[in-house]
């Protein structure tokens, strides 16, 4: 068991033939991800690295019946791109690309609240499940297939946890990377609630970062639903006031969305956090024994 | 993208809404013209920069000839304004808005913010104007009213009223009000904004709403499809270091302590910055590689951080996912020679080949310590700094 893809999931690529497409699904077809096609308005009909190439999601889902589709395409065009999946009854889309304007993700999450579709990103590693499927731009070698389930509005923090989850023997259900956007297309909330159902995830690491109070939120759900340990690491402690920190979303405004708040917020609600990010693993072992 | 009180103002003023008649002169020259042009006895000078704060610190006054508003132009034209929301050094002042005097019978407040937690446009209103938002919503939360926006149908005049009638409004005001609402919120999301405020908005001696003063910050992710906001860019306003990291892709913000950090990703840059301050160290920057460490992005990086005299030492810490630490590794090795680095340089690599990219650390001749893990390499850049601040 996993959450959102596994190694059924039938994945097509949108942007597929360009520089960023073409090399990150030549990675996930190393993985042994089962992509299925992808999407190059114009260049339907052609072949890219063995798969067939549409010219919509529509056709690449009536041919291949594709159930995820991962976007590069360069921001000005997401939004597009994000509701033309949407549309065509992808249920699971994975946005990498960084940089779309904040109004065209409310539309783009609000049509897909809409249609029951799972967005995860933009502005993310991706989505993967060790051992059986991998979406996005994560290295795979350094995932296991195991019990503790990873969300993360950081690339290369969840690198980290994924790597002490990996030494510390226990390996990793799912991971997923929401994303560093103010708006993100899955909320903390959207994936504790999957980890929550699923049987493989005996464990949670969440890792969250300065600006918004999506850690916060994510602290009243965790303590009313999520039966599970879950350990967390906020990212910004020394983080100025009113500077935002690499991503677009990490940013504290007004004075809120300290790492203090969410540390605060987090505790209470029974969740083991660390103060440094290289104690995920030890933590984790203290609460799974 | 941050824009000044009198660019603000002309968009608003395309929109058809109500602005102070005013100009904005680069030389106290041309002050007297405008006051010519604008008519009166009593006029007010701002000076324009991107911080709140300006009429405490000086940089707004209300004059009543034309060479007080010359005086006050010359005094700060070319020099700098420091507000409680500066740094020690100021904001450039390179313009001067001189506007009509009004005459304010009172104040109110209206913003709009991409509210994160409903994921709508939100809009706030509330009569503590001329107060900071922030201190009305610490101090009395109960005098903050908001209004959510559907993307689908944008705002309606019923919310405008509804606010309207709320902030105590009657008569002509009320449809000046909603009419305003409904502007701005069309306004809102034809530019892209993320964040704007009407502080105050006020009502005039004649009964009328007048925009008093205008904040509005544009989504800079949205710039591509608004060329004439990205010409507004004043780069003057801008720290000069994070504004020659953007020209490189690096994302630095410039901190107070003597640690430069260089990392891959802005989740571990911040996390990097945590852990030297967990090891009783002071971090110097946050500072952002991206994915594509290559030798000329990391050279330009240890130039960036060593342009900070402060720095005492300095921590790298990649993570290679996909990229190849080895190939980290020599550009970390090239970078530093061609830079001449002459502090001391923790490395700290994880991931993708690490091993083989720690072994190439070690056998360079350089001034380079390659750390065991993370902890240690905090423990190693905040020691050669010269051990806990």
């Amino acid at each position: 068991m996993s959450i959102l893809i596994n190694r059924e999931t039938r994945v097509i690529c949108q942007g597929f033939t360009g520089s960023q497409g073409t090399f990150h699904s030549e990675q996930a077809l190393a993985y042994g991800t089962r992509l299925v096609g992808g999407v190059t308005p114009g260049k339907g009909g052609t072949t890219h690295l063995g798969l067939p190439v549409f010219n919509s999601v529509q056709a690449a889902v009536a041919a291949t019946a594709a159930d995820a589709s991962v976007i590069y395409v360069p921001a000005p065009f997401c939004k597009d791109s994000i509701l033309e999946a949407a549309e065509a009854g992808v249920k699971v889309i994975v946005a990498i690309t960084e940089g779309i304007p904040t109004l065209d993700m409310l539309i783009c999450k609000m049509r897909c609240d809409e249609l029951g579709v799972h967005l995860i990103g933009p502005n993310c590693p991706g989505v993967i499940t060790p051992g059986e499927c991998k979406i996005g731009i994560m290295p795979g070698e350094i995932h296991q297939p195991g019990c503790v389930g990873i969300v993360s509005r950081s690339g290369t923090l969840t690198y980290e946890a994924v790597k002490q989850t990996s030494d510390a023997g226990y390996g990793q259900s799912t991971c997923v990377g929401i994303g560093g956007d103010p708006i993100p297309g899955s909320s903390f909330i959207d994936i504790l609630r999957l980890f929550a159902e699923d049987g493989a995830t005996e464990a949670v690491v969440m890792i969250g970062e300065i600006g918004g109070s999506a850690e916060e939120e994510a602290a009243s759900y965790i303590q009313q639903h999520l039966n599970k340990p879950v350990v967390s690491y906020i990212a910004g402690v020394t983080a100025p006031k009113g500077k935002r920190m690499g991503h677009a979303g990490a940013i504290i405004a007004g004075g809120r969305g300290t790492a203090g708040e969410k540390y605060a917020a987090l505790e209470a609600a029974g969740v083991t956090t660390v103060r440094s990010l290289a104690e995920i693993g030890s933590a984790l072992k203290r609460r799974l024994g | 993208m941050n824009l000044h009180e009198y660019q603000a103002k002309a968009i608003l003023a395309r929109y058809g809404l109500p602005v102070p008649a005013g100009e904005a002169v680069a030389n106290a020259d041309a002050v007297a013209s405008v006051i010519q042009r604008l008519g009166g006895e009593r006029w007010v000078v701002k000076t324009q920069v991107h911080a709140g704060g300006r009429g405490k610190a000086g940089g707004v006054k209300l004059v009543s000839s034309v060479a007080e508003a010359t005086q006050f132009a010359t005094q700060w034209l070319g020099n700098s304004l420091v507000t409680y929301q500066t740094d020690a050094a100021g904001q450039p002042v390179s313009r001067i808005l001189v506007e009509a005097c009004s005459a304010i019978e009172r104040e109110l407040y209206l913003g709009a913010v991409v509210d994160r937690s409903s994921r709508r446009v939100v809009f706030m209103a509330s009569t503590e104007g001329g107060m900071e938002i922030e201190k009305v919503a610490a101090e009395r939360p109960d005098k903050i009213l908001k209004m959510t926006i559907n993307p689908l149908t944008g705002a309606m005049p019923w919310q405008g009223r509804a606010l309207a009638f709320a902030l105590g409004l009657s008569g002509k005001q009320v449809n000046q009000f909603s009419q305003l609402f409904v502007t701005l919120s069309r306004l809102f999301h034809e530019q892209d904004l993320s964040l704007l405020e009407i502080n105050p908005l006020v009502v005039t001696a004649a009964g009328d709403l007048l925009c008093l003063d205008a904040k509005v910050n544009i989504d800079g992710n949205a710039l591509y499809r608004h060329p004439d906001l990205r010409e507004l860019h004043d780069p003057t306003q801008e720290d000069a270091r994070e504004m020659a990291a953007a020209q490189w892709d690096l994302n630095y913000v410039a901190l107070d302590g003597n640690i430069g950090c260089m990392v891959n990703g802005a989740g571990l840059a911040m996390g990097t910055m945590d852990i030297i301050k967990l090891h009783g160290g002071n971090p110097a920057n946050f500072l952002d590689v991206g994915g594509g460490a290559t030798k000329e992005r990391v050279a330009e990086a240890f130039k960036l951080i060593l342009s900070d005299s402060k720095v005492r030492s300095v921590l790298v810490n990649i993570f290679g996912g996909i990229v190849r630490c080895d190939l980290i590794a020599e550009g970390i090795i090239a970078a530093v020679a061609e830079v001449g680095v002459n502090v001391p340089v923790v490395v700290r690599l994880e991931g993708n080949r690490a091993e083989a990219g720690r072994a190439l650390l070690a056998a360079s001749s350089l001034a380079i310590i390659a750390a065991a893990s993370l902890t240690d390499a905090a423990q190693q850049a905040v020691d050669a700094a010269g051990g806990v601040a």
